[in-house]
């Protein structure tokens, strides 16, 4: 492989870790913000929304974020300028 | 029905298979770590913020304010999950400042600062005492629910007494705990590995009572689903502003609790156990609030109106008759408030010892606690005493706020507590231009208005606050009412202490900074914090005593060589009397390894160092300042030596040149000795043989007189050659007298090529001359100089050896100085023999020539005389010398 092919393959790398990094720094953001839409749901009257309702959206959620969480930090296991080799 | 005995037998069964967990754990890690110190511990251990509260409180929050328990761990999961905004950044900056509280932390950002650090030990202190009662509240209410259950036997016990006992159980559980030893790094990887088991014990326990409920109880997913709609809390009733208050307070809080702080930073092994705990805590947050509303309504459909919520995770399996789970259950429980407890008083301990106890024992005993090496002992003991101070607030905090409040109430007042810290925290890591003066004063602000509005008023009317204030305001001020303070009535208390706390807080905090400016060593600290990526490598794990002594071996090896350390090293353990071992870095050991290393590498330095590997000591400023100076004059010292050694060399080369010439010359002298005989010797020899011919008589007249003309001649030859040497000694030793006088050039070259060309048969060299040698006048010994141009002249005449022999003269004027270039077109002086044709007895081979080899040693000699030089021009095409004379002899030269 010449020297400039492996220098965009580098390149890449790179590149897909910066967006992964993003990823993870928007993780948060977007996390509070679907956690924020429960404010929107009234709370008295006759339309306001059941409680079970309720605990499947916030659990939802929460599944949803574990689940990305996990597939990022798996993502981000392999950077080699940042981490030792993992022991065994 | 399990009896109060058979509780209390679980309880210390269950403390002692803890007390066998960190022991084992603390064995293994002295061994070097194994599973140990993995990412699943870490997050398990991260698992103390769940304590009592989550445990039994989540439950009675739940069914008295519905979905709102929620917001406690939705909080902590979007900082977990937002790791790389926050935690990495505290992470590497804990590990690479070797932080170890964060108290620690804040004063280390803000120029080491002890004021800042006994300020947040005291509001650290101050907002776990309701926590710390919550704990003890749960365990009491626990062991009362069991004793009504058991009959009239054990409930005559006052909950006060229970609580007491709990309090002083928990306080020497801690002290048994946390302060066997003391670790330099403040780690504790027994009671983390302790709290790791806890962790699943209470796990396991809310998970085995919500599917009993959801399974045993009630009719499954669905039915719960249905009975919980139909509820009290059945529908979404929440006041948004608490929503995102109390979101944003346990995130604050899981940043600021100091016992969180404890396991998340100083505990962390390894950085890359927090991307694991990024999706594994949140994990466990959720399954831990998973059941607690299936709970919460089964409790509130099976028990009698008016059971304490809190306890309905007890209360429910007891009332179906499962005492095995509420057993587990309670074990869950306990777990939960021990282990919340004993994390807190440790980091708690920490603080108090560190920024308050030591400074001040100090200060009392002089200083002179390194000689008399009993810090330790003191260190232990004042950590042991805060152990039981903490754990003593909270009883008192228990019995002053009565007991009678719900367990998620009590918790949000110390979150609330601990959230001052946050914007100290958060600008201390990110901002530049955080001082020291706007942490300090934002942090009291934010103190003061929260104890003014949340913890103060938390005990109840008239217990501290008087009602009047709580009414009227203080002194009476409508504005300074603790529940609306500058008259904004109608907010939810909570909301509004948090608002006005942290709001004041941060707002202090950002206008001191700006207008403050920062000490140099803050300045430093500050860019170390913001830029710790770009400062530290990413540390690997963490050293024991081991690898503390190693390091310091092998930093020894290289500054003092290997030798000489292992001596070292091997005599401070044979003096520790653990001979074939590493020593142990004892103060004393790193006394005598800092004298050493100062030796190589100056003071500053080698303290520098010694403090690097041993840790806890981060390098001042006034260090790096020292080692600044030590290390210019060291470049200053090593400068010097190089220009010495550089003079050196070069008077050495000289030497070896000089050196040379005079073995050349030695040589040469040895030839002209025996050349200088030669030369005597024949003209004697002559003289003698013709001087016997003519005195035996019986010659002719032509035979005589030809006879005595080569006895003349011979004469006159010998008398040349002595002329010759005494010219040249007369010369030489300067006292000879010039006869100075005005003359043109052109004369003297005129005479002079006349005279060669006499004295050697004037045949075949052609002479041209160049430059404007007519006009040129000079003060100057014309005979001297004139024999210095037949010398040169007759030179050419003698050596060149050009088939058409020519020698051209040139004269150039420079100044006031005359320079006259006498090149021929012969072959030239080879270059080896170019810097000996001016010695005397020179000569170039063993030519034709004739004469003794002291023309040209002559020539230079009347030169210097005439305040001139003659040289050998290298490069000329043939043999070229060039005299150069002043225009005007100075008569002072003579």
């Amino acid at each position: 492989m010449s020297r400039p092919g492996n220098a965009l393959f580098l390149e890449r790398r790179t590149y897909r870790r910066r967006r992964l990094v993003d990823a993870a720094r928007f993780l948060p953001i977007l996390g509070a913000v679907l956690w924020s839409v429960p404010l929107l749901w009234s709370s008295d009257g006759a339309e306001t929304v059941p409680t079970s309702r309720a605990i499947l959206y916030v659990f939802g959620v929460w599944c949803f974020l574990i689940v990305a969480a996990f597939l990022l930090s798996t993502r981000l296991r392999s950077d080699p300028p940042e981490e030792p080799v993992e022991r065994p | 029905m399990a009896t109060l005995n058979v509780l209390v037998a679980v309880c210390l069964a269950y403390v002692a298979v803890l007390f066998l967990v960190a022991f084992v754990a603390e064995r293994a890690a002295a061994r070097g770590r194994g599973w140990l110190g993995g990412p699943w511990v870490y997050t398990l251990s991260l698992s103390i913020y769940c304590t009592a509260w989550t445990f039994y409180g989540a439950v009675g929050y739940a069914a008295r304010s519905g979905l709102e328990y929620l917001t406690i761990y939705l909080g902590p999961t979007l900082v977990f999950v937002g790791w790389w905004w926050l935690l990495r950044k505290l992470v590497r900056i804990g590990r690479a400042q070797r932080v170890t509280s964060i108290a620690d932390l804040i004063s280390s950002r803000f120029g080491k600062s002890n004021m800042l650090a006994v300020g947040v030990t005291i509001l650290s202190v101050i907002a776990a005492t309701p926590y710390i009662a919550l704990q003890l509240q749960s365990v009491t209410l626990s062991f009362e629910v069991f004793a009504r259950a058991d009959g009239g036997a054990a409930a005559s016990s006052a909950p006060a007494s229970t609580a007491f006992w709990v309090a002083v159980g928990l306080a020497v559980f801690t002290v048994l705990f946390g302060t066997r030893n003391l670790d330099a790094n403040e780690r504790h990887h027994g009671v983390v590995m302790a709290i790791a088991v806890e962790a699943v014990v209470k796990l396991c326990a809310l998970l085995a009572v919500g599917v009993f409920v959801i399974w045993g109880v009630a009719g499954g997913v669905g039915d719960v689903m249905t009975r919980i709609d139909a509820s009290e809390i059945g529908h979404w009733q929440m006041d948004g502003g608490r929503w995102a208050t109390l979101t944003f307070l346990s995130a604050a809080a899981l940043l600021c609790l100091p016992r969180m702080f404890q396991v998340m930073v100083v505990e962390n092994d390894e950085e890359r156990h927090l991307r694991t705990a990024s999706w594994a805590f949140p994990l466990y947050l959720m399954l831990m609030s998973l059941f607690v509303v299936p709970i919460a309504v089964v409790g509130l459909d099976l028990m009698p109106a008016g059971t304490n919520p809190d306890l309905f995770v007890l209360t429910v399996p007891l009332s179906q008759g499962q005492d095995g789970l509420a057993m587990l259950s309670f074990i869950g429980g306990f777990s939960s408030a021990t282990s919340m407890v004993i994390v807190a008083a440790i980091a708690l301990s920490t603080m108090v010892s560190n920024h308050i106890v030591m400074p001040i024992w100090l200060k009392l005993t002089g200083g002179g606690a390194i000689v008399s090496g009993d810090v330790r002992h003191v260190v232990l003991m004042a950590r042991r005493v805060s152990i039981a101070g903490v754990v003593f607030l909270g009883y008192l905090y228990y019995q002053l706020s009565g007991g009678g409040a719900a367990l998620a109430a009590i918790g949000l007042i110390s979150f609330a507590g601990v959230a001052q810290v946050l914007p100290a925290l958060v600008g201390g890591i990110f901002w530049r231009g955080a001082t020291r003066a706007g942490a300090l004063a934002g942090l009291t602000v934010g103190f003061a208005v929260w104890l003014y509005t949340m913890f103060l008023p938390s005990f109840g009317q008239g217990v501290i606050l008087p009602a009047a204030v709580m009414q009227e305001g203080l002194f009476g001020l409508d504005w300074l009412r603790p529940r609306a303070l500058f008259g904004i009535d109608g907010l939810d208390p909570l909301v509004h202490a948090v608002i006005w706390s942290v709001g004041l807080n941060t707002l202090v905090f950002l206008a001191v900074s700006l207008a403050s400016f920062p000490s140099p060593l803050e300045r430093l600290q500050g860019a170390q914090f913001i830029n710790v990526f770009q400062h530290s490598q990413s540390p690997g794990g963490g050293f024991g005593g081991t690898a503390e002594a190693e390091d310091l071996l092998i930093m020894s090896q290289r500054i003092l060589g290997a030798r000489e350390a292992q001596a070292l090293f091997h005599a401070e353990a044979a003096r520790q009397g653990i001979e074939g071992y590493l020593p142990d870095p004892t103060p004393e050991f790193l006394q005598v390894l800092e004298r050493e290393l100062s030796g190589s590498v100056g003071a500053a330095t080698a303290h520098a160092m010694v403090g690097q590997i041993v840790g806890g000591t981060t390098v001042s400023v006034e260090d790096l300042m020292a080692v600044a100076d030590e290390t210019a004059q060291m470049m200053e010292y090593s400068s010097k030596l190089e220009a010495q050694s550089r003079e050196l060399s070069r008077t050495a080369r000289q030497l070896r040149e000089a050196n040379e010439k005079l073995t050349r010359l030695s040589v040469q002298k040895d030839a002209f000795l025996s050349q200088i005989s030669h030369e005597l010797r024949t003209p004697m020899t002559s003289i003698r043989s013709f001087s016997e011919i003519l005195r035996e008589g019986g010659l002719e007249r032509p035979e005589r007189h030809k006879y005595a003309s080569i006895i003349h001649g011979e004469a006159i030859r010998l008398t040349r050659l002595l002329d010759d040497l005494l010219d040249l000694s007369v010369l030489e030793d300067g006292q000879v007298s010039l006869n100075i006088r005005r003359a043109r050039l052109a004369d003297l070259l005129d005479q002079a090529e006349a005279a060669a060309g006499a004295a050697s048969g004037g045949t075949g060299l052609e002479i041209r001359r160049d430059g404007p040698v007519d006009q040129v006048w000079i003060t100057t010994d014309p005979d001297r100089l004139s024999q210095v141009f037949i010398n040169l002249i007759s030179n050419a005449r003698k050596y060149c050896d050009a088939a058409g022999p020519r020698l051209t003269i040139n004269v150039t004027q420079a100044g006031e100085r005359l320079m006259i270039d006498f090149v021929d077109n012969g072959s030239g002086i080879p270059p080896d023999a170019q810097d000996l044709v001016f010695e005397k007895f020179s000569r170039i081979g063993d030519q034709k020539a004739g004469g003794a080899g002291l023309g040209l040693a002559i020539c230079r000699e009347i030169m210097a005389r005439l305040g001139g030089s003659v040289s050998y021009l290298p490069g000329q095409g043939g043999a070229a010398f060039r005299v150069i004379l002043p225009l005007h002899q100075a008569m002072a030269a003579q």
